[in-house]
């Protein structure tokens, strides 16, 4: 018979606790969120940093990205030097009906042409309209927030400590906190 | 001629309580309920924290349809909501309110026998409860109509002793002597009583934790499983208008009513503060327990609360005879 009786009590204090507690609802609506860094919420193109390498499109668990580019020549720019070519992207389009939100294409993209932007609220009434084609992930572009600082002693990230351990020398002092790329 | 303009009156303002306590306690239920599962509740319905959204529920609920199944028991079907609903406005009709500023006790009708009276109406109100559940022609109603029949046999009991309880100290049926008689001490003496009373209260308006004939986990809603629209309105408000009357009963028979500062003054508003704070008991209950399983129920029935009740009738002759 030890406590007999305990959880009665229990069950009224934690619903009274909360009772007098104020609510963390948040009034969306009415409020806009004050949503946290790398909030997934829709994808952004950067088109001139995309070399329509496919990466992203294959590594897609749901298939949701479609690409489709040509070559372009660009003429040697010097007397009897090569001719070069560039991929120039078609159509770029992502299926936001499919899209799980997880984030593979852009840890992918060697070229850092996706971003992630916080912006959520693009639902639609069809279903088509949630593939967004390449103007309109341009147009998220403008919602990416800059990166988020990096905490106070973090390590840099190595490409940035390779390049700072080359450059030692060059670099005067005070510019090291220019961690930003 | 002032007698009949005196009972219309009278009517009017039991009418005008029926509709807007359970309102009231409904609108109470929402908010307290929501805070203290840490949300905020409605609160867009009539702009402050959704004051309006029951009343935009009755809206919705008029606008819908009111199927009855091709199984049903047609006439007992569409009866049930009626006969779950008017019983508590029965009663309302003689549950004093108590002094209003110097003049008589405001009831609907004081009667001698009060007491009997309005625990007479709460049962009837169960049966329609029971009417639905075995009126549905769908079997989750009539397990549903079975729980309830088997909830109200077992709570009757401590129920009504609990009360007589009152009654034999007090030395009346009358709701309004039993008040008047009131003593401080007697919240001591009756204190089982009051925990008896008011939980087999709560079972017998099949209010959680007693909700087993309702379990929406096990029988999608009981016996309201069929109903739609306006029917089940009208036993939703039922429930509401059970708790009033169950809050009403248990502040004058154990809470004193309108006892309390100024009292001939502002008796009725005493017992309407006693009122709130039985119902945010009722409330809170339900926030606060799980439901009880089926043979919890019957089990808290008869090997608690009567043996209590029953120990309760025991002193209360002690006391009496002493």
């Amino acid at each position: 018979m030890n406590g007999y009786g305990k959880g009665l009590w229990q069950g009224l204090a934690v619903t009274w606790k909360n009772l007098t507690r104020r609510s963390v609802t948040a009034g969306y609506p009415d409020v806009q969120p004050d949503l946290p860094p790398r909030s997934r919420g829709v994808i952004a193109l950067q088109e001139e940093n995309c070399t329509s390498c496919m990466l992203c499109a294959r590594e897609c668990p749901s298939w949701c990205i479609t690409i489709d580019a040509h070559k372009e020549v660009i003429p040697a720019e010097t007397e009897g030097g090569r001719d070069r070519s560039q991929n120039v992207l078609d159509q770029f389009d992502i299926d936001y009906s499919i899209c799980m939100y997880c984030s593979i294409c852009i840890e992918v993209c060697p070229f850092d042409a996706l971003h992630w932007s916080p912006e959520f609220a693009y639902a639609e009434g069809d279903l088509k309209d949630l593939t967004h084609d390449m103007n309109r992930l341009r147009t998220w572009m403008d919602t990416v927030p800059p990166p988020q600082a990096l905490d106070p002693g973090a390590d840099q990230g190595k490409e940035l400590q390779a390049h700072e351990r080359r450059h030692a020398t060059e670099i005067p002092p005070g510019a090291q906190e220019s961690g930003e790329r | 001629m002032s007698e009949v303009i005196d009972v219309l009156v009278r009517c009017l303002f039991v009418v005008l309580a029926f509709l807007t306590m359970p309102l009231l306690v409904g609108q109470m239920e929402h908010k307290a309920m929501a805070h203290m599962q840490g949300r905020v509740g409605p609160m867009a319905a009539g702009g402050f924290h959704g004051w309006a959204q029951l009343v935009a529920d009755g809206v919705k609920f008029v606008q819908k349809e009111s199927i009855t199944p091709v199984a049903a028991d047609r006439r007992v079907f569409e009866l049930a909501p009626a006969v779950a609903l008017v019983p508590y406005l029965v009663a309302m009709l003689a549950i004093p309110l108590g002094p209003f500023f110097g003049h008589d006790v405001l009831i609907g009708h004081d009667l001698d026998l009060g007491l009997f009276f309005v625990l007479a109406a709460m049962s009837v109100g169960v049966l329609g409860t029971l009417m639905g559940g075995l009126g549905s022609g769908n079997k989750y109603s009539y397990i549903g109509g079975m729980r309830v029949a088997a909830q109200l046999m077992s709570y009757e009991l401590p129920m009504v002793l609990a009360a007589a309880s009152v009654a034999m100290l007090a030395g009346t049926l009358s709701l309004v002597g039993i008040a008047d008689a009131f003593e401080p001490w007697w919240l001591l003496v009756q204190l089982p009583g009051l925990v008896v009373f008011f939980v087999a209260g709560l079972a017998e308006l099949q209010r959680p934790p007693f909700d087993a004939p309702l379990a929406d986990a096990e029988l999608v809603m009981g016996p309201l499983t069929e109903y739609g629209g306006m029917r089940f309105a009208m036993f939703l408000l039922a429930e509401y208008a059970g708790i009033v009357v169950l809050s009403a009963l248990t502040t004058v028979l154990f809470l004193g009513g309108w006892a309390g500062p100024w009292s001939d003054q502002l008796g009725w508003a005493w017992t309407l503060l006693k009122i709130v704070g039985v119902s945010f008991l009722v409330i809170w209950a339900r926030v606060a327990y799980p439901r009880l399983r089926e043979d919890q129920v019957n089990v808290l029935a008869w090997k608690v609360l009567v043996p209590l009740a029953l120990a309760q009738v025991t002193l209360t002759t002690l006391v009496v005879v002493w």
